[in-house]
This record gives C-alpha cells, structure tokens and sequence, in this order.
C-alpha cells in the first residue's frame, strides 16, 4: 500500500465541497422562485398616501357619511360640487332617476371627492416600518390619508383599462385572453391531435413522413417572436378581409377594418403551441399498448374503429394534459402579440373574434413599461391574476395526470 | 382424472413417444399412403403456396406449403425464433401492422389470394380471427368487449343474445353473466383470455387464430382453454402456435413443424396428421426436436 | 384430485341478416376512411406549412429589404438607425449576444450543478419534490421575468455597484433573469442525460475506489457529455430568442457597447419595439425587422439542428 498515498481524507474534503455546492445551485434555484414571487407580492400590497380634493367627511349632511347619504343627495352634492356643464351633460348621457345609487356614489367619490394616489410603499416596508411611513406621510403629504391597499382586488377583476393607475382593472385583459385562448384551442388541438394520429397510426416510415416528424421537432424550437412575425405576415396582412371579419360582414366600415384582431391572435398561437401539442399527443399515443391495437385490428377493425375506439380513449388523458400545458404556455405568451398588433389602449370588451383585442400579458408588459410605480404596483396585481389562472390549469394537469397514471 | 395425467405428462419433459391422450394410434406404418391421404383431401379452409415472409431484406419464412383443414384444429410448433407466430399472423395479414413486414407468395382462402392487391386486410380479419398470447381485453366492460367487434362489423341482430351465445360458447358465461357491467381486466388471466375467444366467435369467424393461447396461463386455466379448444374445433376451424409439445399432441389433429434454416429462416420442416408426427416422424430433425434434443 | 369442467358446446345459431358474410375479400370503399385519413395528413401537413410560411414571409421581406440595403452593410455596419438610413446589425447582435452569454454564464453552471445534485445525489424523494418546483419556474410567462429584471434584478445590481455604474436599464440584469428563466430547461435536460448513465458504469466506478464525487464527475459526466452539450446548445438558442425580458429591462434604442451595465436593445427587443408602434406595410422599417427575424430565424434553427445531431449521437452510445 505504500505505492499509494495517504490521499482519502483530501478527496473527502473535496466531496464534501462540491456536495455543498451542487446543493447551493439547487437552492438558488428555489430562492429564485421564492424572490419572484415575494417580489411581485411586494409590490401588489402595501401603504399608499391618498390625497382628495375634498374630504368625504366635509361632504356629510347633517353628519350622515356619504357612503349612507340617500341619492337625491348625492346628486345635490354632485350639483354643487361639478361644474354645471358636466352635470348637465351627465345628465343628458342618462336622467339621474333612472341611475342606480351606487353608480351616483360612485361618481361622486370619482368627480368630486377624487382621491388621488401620492405614494405607494410595497409591502415589506409597510410590514417593518410602520412608523416611518407614516411620520413621513406626516412630513411630505399633509393632506394625504395613509392606507393599507391590496392592489389586487374584486374591483381591479371586473373594470376595464383606465389611463389612471388607480381606476384601472383588467377586466378587457382578462375577456382578451380568454377570447383568444379560445381560439388557439379550436385551432391547435383538433389539428395537433391530428397530426399526432397521422404520425403514430397512419404514417408509414417514408422521407416525407419523416421530414415532418424533423419539421415539428424544429418548430418546437423555434422562438415565439418569428410566430409572431409569421402572424403579422399571413395573418394579419394576407388574410385580412378573413381576419378582420370583412368579408363576414362584422365590421361596419371595411376601410378601417384592420386584421390586428383576437383570431389573428389565436391562430398565431395556435401555430406556436402546435408542436407542443403534437408532440405531447405522440408520446400518450405511444404509450396505448400494442395489444389493444393488435386485438382491435384482429377482429375486423378499419384502422380508424382501432384509433377511435381503443387507442383516443385510452390516449385522452394523456393528450389533454399535454394540451393543457401547451395552452398555459400561450397564456403566458407575450412577444409573438405585441408583433401581431395588440391594442395598447382599449377600455371596451371584446365581442367576438372579429374585435381589437388586449391580453393579460400584454397589460402587463404596458404597465411594467411605464415608469410611475403605481402602474408597477397594478402590473403586479396583474401578475397576480395570470399566475393563479396558471396555476389552476396546471392543478388541472396534475390531477388528469394522475388519473391516467392510476389508470395504467 | 385427466389434470392428473397432464401434470404427470409436464413432469416426464419432452420424453413422450407415446401421446398421452390416445389421440394417436400406434398404427404409423402406413404413413406414407396416409399422407398422400390428407393431401388429396379437399375439404381446405386455408393454404399457403410458395409463402415467403420478410421483415424489411431479412426472410423470417421461407417457401411455405401448407394445407389447413376446415374444422380440425392445426399446431405449429418449433423452435422459438422459427417464425411459427410469423407464420401464423401471415393467415390474417397480422404482420402488416409491423411496418418492415412483407410476404411473397400465396395464402388462398376460399379459392382467393388474401394477399391479392385488391384484398381488404380488414375484410379479410373479419373471418380470420385471432386470440394472443397474452390476454388483452379491451379496458371496456365485459359486454362490451364482446358487443364491440360484433357491433363494429355491422350486427344487426339481437346483441345481448349474440354476448350470451358468445360467453357460453366460450365456456365463460356462468362466472361472468351476474358481471357483465365489469372491466374485462376485472378477470383473471384464464377467464380473461376465454373472454378474448368469446368476443372473437362473436364475430363469427371461419378460422381462429391463436398464438400460444395458453403461455401466459396456470395449468388449470390452461387446461380449459385446451377443452374449449377442442369444443369449438366442431364449428371453427382452429390453427395454434404453440412452443409446448404436450399441448400440440393433447389438442391438435393435425400438426406443423418448422425449423430454422441455415440462413435463419424459418422453414416447414414437417406436416402430418398429429399422431403419425409425434410417433412416426418421417424426418430426424422432427424425431431429435421432439425428443427434446433440441429447441 | 379431480375436477369436472362443463363446456358447454357452442351456439350454433344462423347468422342474422345484415350481418355481412360473403366470401367477397375485395376492398370497400370506406368513404369516411379515407376522409378522416386525408384530414389527418393535411394536420400534419401544416406544420410543414408553418414553416415554409415562416421562411417564405420573412425571406420576401428580407428581399426587400436588401434591395435597398447591401449584406454587407446589414453585417458590417456598426449603427442601426433607420430615420439615417443605418442599418447595420452589429449593436443589435453585440446587444443579443451580452444577454445570452450573461445568461449562459448564470444558467450553464447552476443548471449542470442542480442536475449532478439531482441525479447522483438527492434521494429519489428530494428529487420528487425539487423537480416540480423547477417545473414551476420553468412554466411563468416571461413577461414576468422582465417584470422581475426590471423591478428586483436592476435595483440589486445598482445597490449592489452603485446607481453610477448600472443604469435603469442594462443588459446585464436581463441576461442574469434569462439565465434564471432557463436554468431549468438546462438542468432537466443534463439530469435526462445523466440519468441515462448506466447503473453499472457507476459501479464500476465506486467498485475501484471512487468517492461520489469522481464517480459523478469523473465517469457519470463524461458518459453524459453529448446529452448535457445538447441541452446547452438548446438553452443557448433558447436564450438567443428570448423577448420579452430583454424588451422590459434591457433598454430601447440600438447602441453598440461592451459595457453589460449600459442599455442596449437586443434584436428581439428591437423587433417588438418596432413592430409595437404604428406600422405601415412596405415601410424599410417594417422590411428591416423581417431581415433580423430571418437572421434570428437561422441561428436559432441551427443551434437546434445542431443538438438534435449530437443528441442522437448520445442516443446511439445507450440505446
């Protein structure tokens, strides 16, 4: 032995390094996950100093709040407070008898008391460091009232854009996205489900069977940005009679129509998720086994009965949690829209395919890209939203996995 | 009576000159005149003629000769890798789902080439039907696993009844008539695999096929599905596989033996009427291979 | 031991009309067979469409484009300004890549490290529980990794080096969160290929005397190479390709600079910006950006090409 040397204690000592450094990467990993989302966290909750032009207190009468104040008052005080050109003109838009309550309530809060947001701290500082906030609030904003706001509220779901931080929600986003998911599903799995069948049941092992097997490997990895291009190309400009709903009669003024509409938008991420879902579906389908077919061919079976009837239905949990993974990818897809043209300002909601359309990401890009904070605190709150509709569908995933995994 | 005799045949291992069941009789002298016997016969529910399988350049089976009688049931034994399931799948065109298999030659049915061009695989699956080796039935209910290919092919008749007829014709029908609503994986293998031969006489076939039916099964089962072989052999016409030569000698009337080639092909080295192969083989290959000197 | 065995004898019923029995063998014609078996192709077909489209449009514009703009100065120039009738691609591409191979620096090391922990070292319990985790950073949309640059990396790295150094927007944060964004793409790859590692090779290994540690490094890794270069060369088109990141914290406007803490506009963040505006068809603007799609197209194409090969090559040792 004296041909070797004395060495393991070294060779310990070196394992035991590298052992803590492979881990080290593997936290990082997990801090990372955990620093994004307390960072968006962060920001979505926490202090803002609110200043109004006028008090709501100074608006009671006879020291009922306004929050209790009957509407024949509230219009009062909205004729008070408004210049009569506006009153008049709110009026006009629809007699203040036939307007509910809580709409007169509401605008007098927007028109008249209209709080404004002077500052935001996120929330780690409003959480540690209570007290400084608030003597500076003292000190900077006088007139301001400080207040603990969740960003992410019922109110933030169901209002539509607003060029003001406060006032807006993402409720178009929302519809938006939908819509277009919508889309991209009718358009991307009956053709990915059927290239997937063509390519495990029907196609035999020639060149161009197998050039399209390469093809869809290729695409898969092909960067969103140049389906975006190839959106904007063909379906936007080549097919814009078809994508602007011209040639359908939807829209009323075909010099205007434009294709930058929701099914230009889910069709191109229709092509993008398409591989995904192709592939996804080839590997459920390859994993129905043999005999199934085999014992379906042996009695009679046309290839279509065996695929129909033996392999889809033993295939369709796998292939739908694949679907639903390529769908939660186009969910969060943002590159290949903002090419295809999504609109940076609208407040209405979407009526069907033909119309201009927005996305939760999109929104999110536009208000991350603004430089007021407020606009960071609601792109957080958006944030907020868009990862829970993923999560969900990926619950969703999980448990249809593990059905078929049971199943097996 | 008979399992004993059976389990008593397992332990004496590919010693039998003599078939056990009595199904051959000592009179093998007259091979020759018996031979010419069965080929002269026409009473064929199938046969290859100069039937060459490849998968993709390499030849599986070469030259295959073979004459099967309607209503009797027909083993093919050999060696493993001899394409005897090869062989078998050529009858129904079972090979062509692998993509690399393609066959040369003849398989007349009814006077007509199945391997003509214009032939319909499936058509022709429709009355050559096939049970595996290993039980597959469909993740379905054990209704449906018999109702599907009956339904698929264009039944019109009264279905329950069809099951019925089926599941008993099987020999299956008294453990599964209170169940019928159950997954068909539900069973055991043995009651699975008469399941499997129950949906396939739902079709109502001329041949069944069956590739070691019994491989993947206990004795007991296995038992059954040799008794239930022989009940159908009245009505079908039954070709098996099988890599047991007990089996072969218990079950079939007539049997097929092939062998490997030099280049590895397999060949029909021998075909005869059961007990006139196992007792008088007319070729050493046949007498040293079921003696188990070899395979 | 005996046992009786009913067999009942089979049905010999009549077969009932409908019930098709003739000894004809020829070919129907199934109609809806060939239907459905023609719509399943043309399913198929599409994905070749895709990408014929995709080569077809950006190489019609591209042609437009270089009938006003020469290659050569496509490649060589060293401004991209389009109201001055620069185009040249080089800041884009310097801008492109500082990203990725920042990114590359990030995601390479930690990538292949969580993938050696993963597969040599976690129990298959730990690995159970860190994998979907990876998953989970591996499934947010980049937009919120551009938000995350923009509003955590950027303010780190100025605390960190100081607001003179790093302005607001800068390359190095952007390519810092791509690297994080891929990081999981790296590691299950590399873990794929580890894994793939017979069992017996690493016995061998410990059988001579080997720690862990040389087994993993010395003979796991090594037999893995092909499979771990693979999924670096993916990550590296992956990163390459990556818009949305850049486009939020990397800065707008061309701008021809080594220094990772100054802005630069990638040529994905160029694409979106430009095409974000108001565009109007046939512009040398709109040209422009399909010219740098189909360059971008091309790189990232043969990147993946490229690991395919080697991947199959990997595939070929083992299987």
């Amino acid at each position: 032995m004296s041909e070797f040397k004395a060495n393991l204690d070294i060779r310990h000592r070196a394992g035991h390094i590298w052992r803590n450094i492979f881990r080290a990467s593997t936290v990082f990993g997990i801090l990372a996950l955990i620093v994004l989302l307390l960072n968006i966290a962060n920001s979505a909750f926490g202090y803002v100093a609110i200043e109004n032009d006028i008090n709501p207190a100074d608006l009671a009468i006879n020291s009922i709040p306004i929050e209790q104040l009957h509407q024949v008052d509230l219009v009062w005080i909205l004729e008070q407070n408004v210049s009569a050109g506006l009153f008049r003109r709110l009026e006009s838009e629809m007699p203040w008898e036939e307007r509910a309550r809580e709409e007169i309530y509401d605008l007098v809060v927007e028109r008249v008391v209209n709080p404004q947001v002077v500052h935001t701290w996120p929330l780690g500082g409003s959480l540690f460091h209570r007290a400084e906030i608030q003597a500076e609030v003292a000190a900077k904003f006088p007139g301001a009232t400080l207040e603990f706001r969740s960003w992410l509220t019922g109110d933030f779901l169901t209002t539509p854009q607003s060029p003001e931080a406060d006032r807006a929600g993402v409720r178009t986003a929302i519809l938006g996205s939908g819509w277009t998911i919508a889309i991209t599903i009718l358009f991307a799995f009956p053709l990915g489900v059927g290239a997937a069948i063509y390519l495990e049941e029907y196609a035999s092992d020639n060149r161009l069977n197998r050039v399209i097997q390469t093809n869809i490997n290729n695409l898969a990895g092909v960067p969103s940005i140049i389906y975006g291009m190839l959106g904007l190309a063909i379906f936007v400009r080549a097919l814009e009679p078809f994508t602007s709903g011209a040639i359908f009669g939807a829209v009323d003024d075909t010099a205007t129509a434009s294709g930058r509409t929701i099914i230009s938008a889910g069709m191109t991420l229709g092509l993008l998720i398409l591989p995904l879902i192709i592939i996804n579906a080839q590997e459920a389908i390859k994993a129905v086994s043999n005999s199934l077919r085999q014992a379906s061919y042996g009695m009679g079976a046309t290839r279509w009965q065996t695929v129909w009837h033996h392999v889809l239905p033993n295939a369709i949990s796998g292939i739908l949690t694949g679907t639903i993974l390529a769908i939660s990818r186009a969910i969060g897809e943002t590159a290949p829209l903002v090419v295809v043209g999504a609109s940076t300002f609208i407040t209405f909601d979407p009526e069907g395919p033909f119309s201009k359309f927005t996305t939760l990401p999109i929104q999110i890009y536009q208000w991350t890209a603004r430089p007021q904070a407020e606009f960071r605190n609601i792109a957080a709150a958006a944030i907020l939203v868009l990862l829970a509709m993923l999560l969900s569908m990926n619950a969703a995933a999980v448990v249809l996995r593990n059905r078929y995994n049971r199943k097996i | 009576m008979r399992i004993e005799r059976i389990f008593a045949d397992k332990n004496k291992k590919r010693k039998i000159r003599v078939d056990p069941l009595n199904l051959c009789h000592p009179r093998s002298n007259h091979a020759q005149s018996k031979r010419e016997l069965i080929m002269t016969n026409n009473n064929y529910a199938i046969e290859a003629r100069g039937l060459n399988i490849y998968y993709d350049d390499f030849l599986a089976v070469r030259d295959v000769n073979l004459k099967i009688e309607a209503r009797k049931i027909t083993a093919i034994i050999g060696p493993s890798g001899c394409g005897k399931s090869t062989m078998l799948r050529a009858f129904n065109r079972m090979n062509e789902l692998v993509p690399s298999a393609w066959a040369k030659g003849e398989v007349l049915y009814h006077g007509e080439n199945i391997y003509a061009p214009d032939v319909d695989p499936v058509e022709v699956r429709r009355r050559i039907g096939m049970v595996f080796q290993k039980p597959n039935p469909f993740p379905k209910s054990i209704y449906e696993n018999v109702a599907w290919g009956a339904r698929i092919n264009g039944y019109r008749g009264n279905m329950d009844e069809l099951v019925e007829q089926s599941l008993r014709g099987a020999a299956i029908w008294d453990e599964v008539k209170d169940k019928l609503d159950q997954s068909g994986l539900s069973l055991s293998g043995g009651q699975q695999q008469r399941l499997c031969i129950a949906r396939t006489i739902a079709i109502k076939p001329d041949i069944i096929l069956m590739d070691e039916p019994a491989s993947a099964l206990d004795p007991i089962a296995t038992l059954k599905i040799e008794e239930l072989m022989h009940e159908l052999s009245k009505e079908f016409t039954i070709i098996v596989v099988t890599h047991n030569m007990q089996q072969a000698a218990r079950v079939s009337d007539f049997t097929a033996f092939f062998n490997l080639g030099e280049d590895r092909a397999g060949v029909l080295e021998e075909y005869d009427k059961t007990n006139k192969l196992f007792t008088n083989p007319a070729k050493q290959t046949t007498e040293d291979y079921i003696t188990g000197r070899f395979g | 031991m005996t046992q009786q065995i009913e067999i009942p004898s089979p049905s010999t019923t009549t077969i009932e009309a409908g019930y098709n029995r003739t000894n004809d063998l020829r070919k129907r014609r199934r109609l809806g067979e060939t239907v459905i078996q023609t719509l399943l192709f043309l399913a198929g077909g599409i994905s070749i469409l895709t990408t014929v489209g995709i080569v077809y449009e950006l190489s019609k514009e591209s042609v437009h484009f270089l009938s006003q703009v020469s290659l050569i100065e496509f490649f060589t120039h060293a401004k991209w300004n389009p109201q001055l009738g620069n185009f040249g691609i080089l800041p884009l591409l310097n801008a492109t890549l500082m990203t990725s191979t920042t990114a590359m620096l990030v995601a390479l090391p930690m990538g292949l490290s969580i993938a050696i922990y993963l597969s040599e070292y976690a129990t298959p319990k730990a690995s159970s529980i860190l994998k979907p985790i990876l998953e989970v950073l591996a499934g947010i949309p980049t937009v919120v990794y551009g938000y995350f640059a923009l509003t955590f990396m950027t303010p780190l790295l100025r605390s960190v080096l100081g607001k003179d150094v790093v302005e607001i927007y800068n390359t190095a944060s952007a390519g810092i969160v791509i690297g994080i964004l891929i990081i999981p793409m790296v590691s299950s790859m590399s873990e794929d290929a580890l894994s793939a590692v017979p069992r017996a090779l690493r016995e061998a290994s410990y059988g001579l005397g080997a720690t862990k540690l040389e087994t993993a490094i010395k003979v796991v890794l090594p037999a893995a190479i092909s499979g771990i270069v693979a999924a670096f060369i993916v990550a590296i088109s992956r990163a390459i390709g990556e818009t949305m990141i850049v486009a939020i914290a990397a800065g707008a406007g061309p701008n021809l600079t080594f220094n990772p803490f100054l802005p630069a506009e990638t040529m994905t963040g160029h694409i979106v910006r430009i095409s974000g505006g108001d565009l109007s068809y046939n512009s040398i603007d709109y040209n422009s950006i399909f010219a740098i799609g189909l360059f971008l197209f091309f790189i990232t194409l043969s990147l993946n090409i490229i690991s395919q090969r080697v991947v199959r090559r990997f595939r070929e040792v083992y299987e």
